[in-house]
C-alpha cells in the first residue's frame, strides 16, 4: 500500500512539473505582445517615450531576463504565490484576481454536482425497481442529457428569466449593490445563482440517473445476485448489494467531475455571464492576458492533480477490488 | 424418499420463440443416494438443475411436479419457494466462482445471509469454522473478500455455505469442470464425505464428465437433448451401457492407462438437437449407429432391468 501510494505521488508530481512547464511554454508562442497592448492601451504618441516605458513594463511582468531565466523565476514566484501580473486588471496581481472568481464557481459547481449526484442516484436505483417510475423518469432523463447545454441554458434563462422576470439572467448579483455582506445583497446573490446552478443540476442529474439505473439492472443480473436468490435471500438484501455495488462506479465519477470542478462551467458563466472561473478565462484570451491565462490553468491543473489523487486514495477505501490488484496478491 | 421430479417440462422465452430445454423429465432419489447427471454440454443438465431450486426470469415451468420428503415444491412460484430454498433445496450454481459478491467480505455476507433468514451468525459462526475447516479451509477466510480466494478456496466456500443448513437436497452443478485434475478429485471427495456426515441427503452432481462422477455417485442419469436417456446404478450404466448415446459417451472415455488427448478428442460425430424445434422420435436418431424406421417415433423410458431405465426402441425386450 505504501508503495503503491509512493509510486503514485511521484507520478502525480512529475505530471505537475511538466504541466506547469507546458503552462509556461505555450502563452510565450501565442500570438500577441502583452507589451504592446499596455503600450496601446495608454496610447503614447512621442515615440522617444515608447523605449523607457517598454522597459518598465517588460520589468513588471519579468519578461527583461533570459528566458531561462524567467521559466526559473516563474518557479519560484510560484512557490511564493505569485502569479503575476494581470494586463488586463492592471495592476492588480493575477492570485487576487483568481481568487476573487474562485467563490462563484465553487458556489455554482459544488452543490450542483454534489446534489445532482445525490438526486440522480436516489431516483435512478428507484426507477430500477418501478415499472412507473422508470417509464417516466428515465424518457425525461435521456432528454436531459440529450439536449445541448447552451440550448438549455438559453431556455432556462429566456423561460425564467425573460418571459416570467422571475429570475436575474446575468451577472453574480444586482448592478446597483456593492459586495458586502447585508441581507440584500445575500438575496441578490442566491436569485442570480439560481438559474446557472438549475441549469447545471439539470443536465448532470439525468446523466447520474440514467447511469444508475442501467448499472442497478447489471448488477442484479450478476452471479452473485442469481446466487444469493437461490439461498433464498429476500429481495431487499440482494437490492442493497447491486445499490452498493453500483455506486463504486458513480463515485469515480463523482471525483472525476470534483476534478475538472475548478475549471469552472465555461459555457454556464458566459450563457449567464457569472463572474466565476469560466468567465476570467475567457476574458484573459480576449484581453490577451496571458499570465492571467497561466494562472487560470495552473489552478486548474493543481485542482485536476488533488482530485485524482483522492479519487486514487477513495476507491482504495470503497472497493475490496483494488487493494488486492494493489499488492499483487492472487 | 428425498426427491421426486414427475413429468417435468420446462422452457425458456427467448424472442425467437421457446426452447423447451426440459421435456418431460420423471425420475427419483432416494435418502443418502448420490446421482451423477451426464450428457453433453446443452443436453438440459443445468436446466434441470435450476429448476429445482430456482427458476429465473427467462424460464417457464410447463408442467409436471416436483417434492421433497413428500412435501410439493411450488417451483413456478419465485415467492413461495424462499422457504425450501437454502434448508430443503440448494444448489451449487455453474458460477461458482463468481458466485460470492466482490465488494463483501465472506463472513459479512454469510452474517448477512443468514440474518435474512432469521438466524443467528453468532450461534452458526462455529459449526461453520468446522465446516471450512474440513474442506481444508483457515477460518481467516471469513476475513477475506471473494478476490484475495483461489478458484478452488471459492469453490469450497460455495460448497459449505451451499450446505450450511443440511438441505435434503443439493444440486451440485458443474462443480469440478473448473479445476484442475488434483483438485478435482478432493472436491468429489468432500461432496461425498457431506453426504456421509449428513450434511446433505441426497444430491444430483450434474457434469459432462461421466469418468468423475462414476467415482463418487451411486446412480447414473444419461439426458440427451432435454430428455433422459438412460438411468441406471454406475457401475451398470458404465459397464452395461444399453443406450446408444450412453455407449458412446462411455466410448469415448479415456481407457484407463491409454493416453488421454487421441481418445478424448473424437467424442461423438455431431451435436445435439436445437431445442427451439426439437426433432420428433427418438432425439438421438440423426446421430444414432442403430437408427431404424421405428425411431421415428419417441421411444418411452422404461424400466428394462431392476433399477435400469432407458428410453431406445433397441434398448427394450
Ligand atoms: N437463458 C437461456 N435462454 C435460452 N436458451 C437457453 C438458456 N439457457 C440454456 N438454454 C438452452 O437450453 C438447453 C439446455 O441448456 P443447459 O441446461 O444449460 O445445458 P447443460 O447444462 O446440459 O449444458 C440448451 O439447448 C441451451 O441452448
Ligand atoms: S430409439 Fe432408435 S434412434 Fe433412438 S437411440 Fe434407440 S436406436 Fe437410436
Ligand atoms: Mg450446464
Amino acid at each position: 500500500m505504501r508503495r503503491y501510494f509512493g509510486r503514485k505521488l511521484a507520478i502525480y508530481a512529475l505530471t505537475f512539473v511538466v504541466a506547469v512547464t507546458l503552462n509556461w511554454i505555450i502563452p510565450r508562442f501565442m500570438p500577441g505582445d502583452p507589451v504592446l497592448r499596455m503600450l496601446t492601451r495608454t496610447s503614447v504618441s512621442n515615440p522617444e517615450a515608447i523605449a523607457p516605458m517598454r522597459a518598465y513594463y517588460e520589468n513588471v511582468f519579468g519578461l527583461d531576463v533570459p528566458l531561462w531565466k524567467q521559466y526559473v523565476n516563474y518557479w519560484v514566484e510560484l512557490f511564493q504565490g505569485n502569479l503575476g501580473v494581470s494586463v488586463w486588471l492592471f495592476p492588480a496581481p493575477v492570485a487576487d484576481v483568481i481568487l476573487h472568481a474562485v467563490p462563484y464557481t465553487l458556489a455554482l459547481l459544488l452543490p450542483s454536482i454534489l446534489l445532482s449526484w445525490w438526486a440522480g442516484n436516489k431516483v435512478g436505483a428507484l426507477a430500477a425497481r418501478s415499472t412507473w417510475l422508470d417509464n417516466t423518469a428515465l424518457p425525461v432523463s435521456y432528454a436531459l442529457t440529450a439536449t445541448p447545454y447552451m440550448w438549455l441554458g438559453i431556455l432556462l434563462a429566456w423561460g425564467l428569466g425573460i418571459v416570467a422576470g422571475v429570475f436575474p439572467v446575468a451577472g453574480g448579483y444586482s448592478f446597483e449593490l456593492r459586495p458586502d455582506w447585508s441581507w440584500v445583497f445575500v438575496g441578490s446573490l442566491a436569485l442570480h445563482w439560481f438559474l446557472p446552478f438549475l441549469s447545471l443540476f439539470l443536465v448532470a442529474f439525468g446523466g447520474w440517473a440514467i447511469g444508475m439505473r442501467n448499472l442497478i439492472i447489471y448488477e442484479l443480473e450478476a452471479d452473485y445476485a442469481s446466487y444469493l436468490a437461490a439461498l433464498g435471500a429476500p429481495r431487499r438484501l440482494i437490492r442493497r448489494y447491486a445499490f452498493r455495488n453500483a455506486l463504486l462506479p458513480q463515485i469515480t465519477g463523482l471525483a472525476l467531475q470534483l476534478g475538472v470542478l475548478v475549471s469552472g462551467a465555461l459555457v454556464t458563466e458566459i450563457v449567464f455571464a457569472y463572474p466565476g472561473l469560466g468567465h476570467l478565462i475567457l476574458q484573459a484570451i480576449q484581453n490577451q492576458d496571458f499570465f492571467l491565462l497561466q494562472g487560470a490553468f495552473l489552478f486548474i491543473v493543481i485542482g485536476v492533480l488533488v482530485a485524482n489523487f483522492v479519487i486514487d486514495i477513495v476507491y482504495v477505501l470503497v472497493d475490496p477490488r483494488t487493494r488486492t490488484g494493489m499488492q499483487g496478491a492472487a | 424418499m428425498t426427491l421426486q421430479v414427475d413429468d417435468l417440462r420446462v422452457c425458456y422465452r427467448t424472442l425467437m420463440g421457446e426452447v423447451r430445454a426440459l421435456d418431460g423429465v420423471s425420475f427419483t432419489v432416494a435418502d443418502g443416494e448420490i446421482m451423477g447427471v451426464v450428457g453433453e454440454s446443452g443436453c438440459g443438465k443445468s436446466t434441470l438443475g435450476k429448476s429445482l431450486v430456482r427458476l429465473d426470469n427467462r424460464m417457464k415451468h410447463v408442467g409436471g411436479t416436483v417434492t421433497v420428503d413428500g412435501e410439493p415444491l411450488p417451483i413456478a412460484d419465485d415467492r413461495a419457494m424462499n422457504r425450501f430454498r437454502f434448508t430443503s433445496v440448494s444448489i451449487i450454481p455453474q458460477y461458482a466462482m463468481s458466485a460470492l459478491n466482490p465488494t463483501r467480505r465472506i463472513g459479512r455476507l454469510v452474517a448477512d445471509l443468514l440474518d435474512a433468514h432469521g438466524m443467528s451468525y453468532a450461534a452458526t459462526r462455529p459449526e461453520l469454522v468446522r465446516r471450512l475447516a474440513l474442506v481444508g479451509l483457515p477460518e481467516t477466510v471469513l476475513d477475506s473478500y471473494p478476490i484475495e480466494l483461489s478458484g478452488g478456496m471459492k469453490q469450497r466456500v460455495v460448497l459449505v455455505l451451499s450446505t450450511l443448513r443440511d438441505p435434503a437436497l443439493l444440486v451440485a452443478d458443474e462443480v469440478t469442470s473448473a479445476l484442475d485434475v488434483s483438485t478435482q478429485r478432493a472436491v468429489a471427495q468432500t461432496l461425498v464425505e457431506f453426504r456421509d456426515r449428513g450434511y446433505v441427503r441426497g444430491m444430483l452432481v450434474v457434469t459432462h464428465d461421466i469418468s468423475l462422477v462414476y467415482q463418487i455417485a451411486d446412480t447414473i442419469m444419461v439426458m440427451y437433448a432435454g430428455r433422459l436417456a438412460e438411468k441406471a446404478p454406475s457401475d451398470v450404466v458404465v459397464t452395461e451401457p444399453l443406450h446408444p448415446y450412453t455407449q458412446l459417451l462411455i466410448g469415448a472415455l479415456p481407457e484407463v492407462g491409454a493416453r488421454f488427448s487421441e481418445r478424448r478428442l473424437t467424442g461423438i460425430p455431431g451435436r445435439p438437437p436445437g431445442l427451439r424445434n426439437p426433432p420428433q422420435g427418438c432425439r438421438f436418431r440423426a446421430r444414432c449407429p442403430l437408427a431404424f424406421d421405428k425411431c421415428a417415433e419417441q421411444p418411452p423410458f422404461v424400466e428394462v432391468a431392476e433399477n435400469h431405465q432407458v428410453a431406445c426402441w433397441k434398448a427394450g425386450s
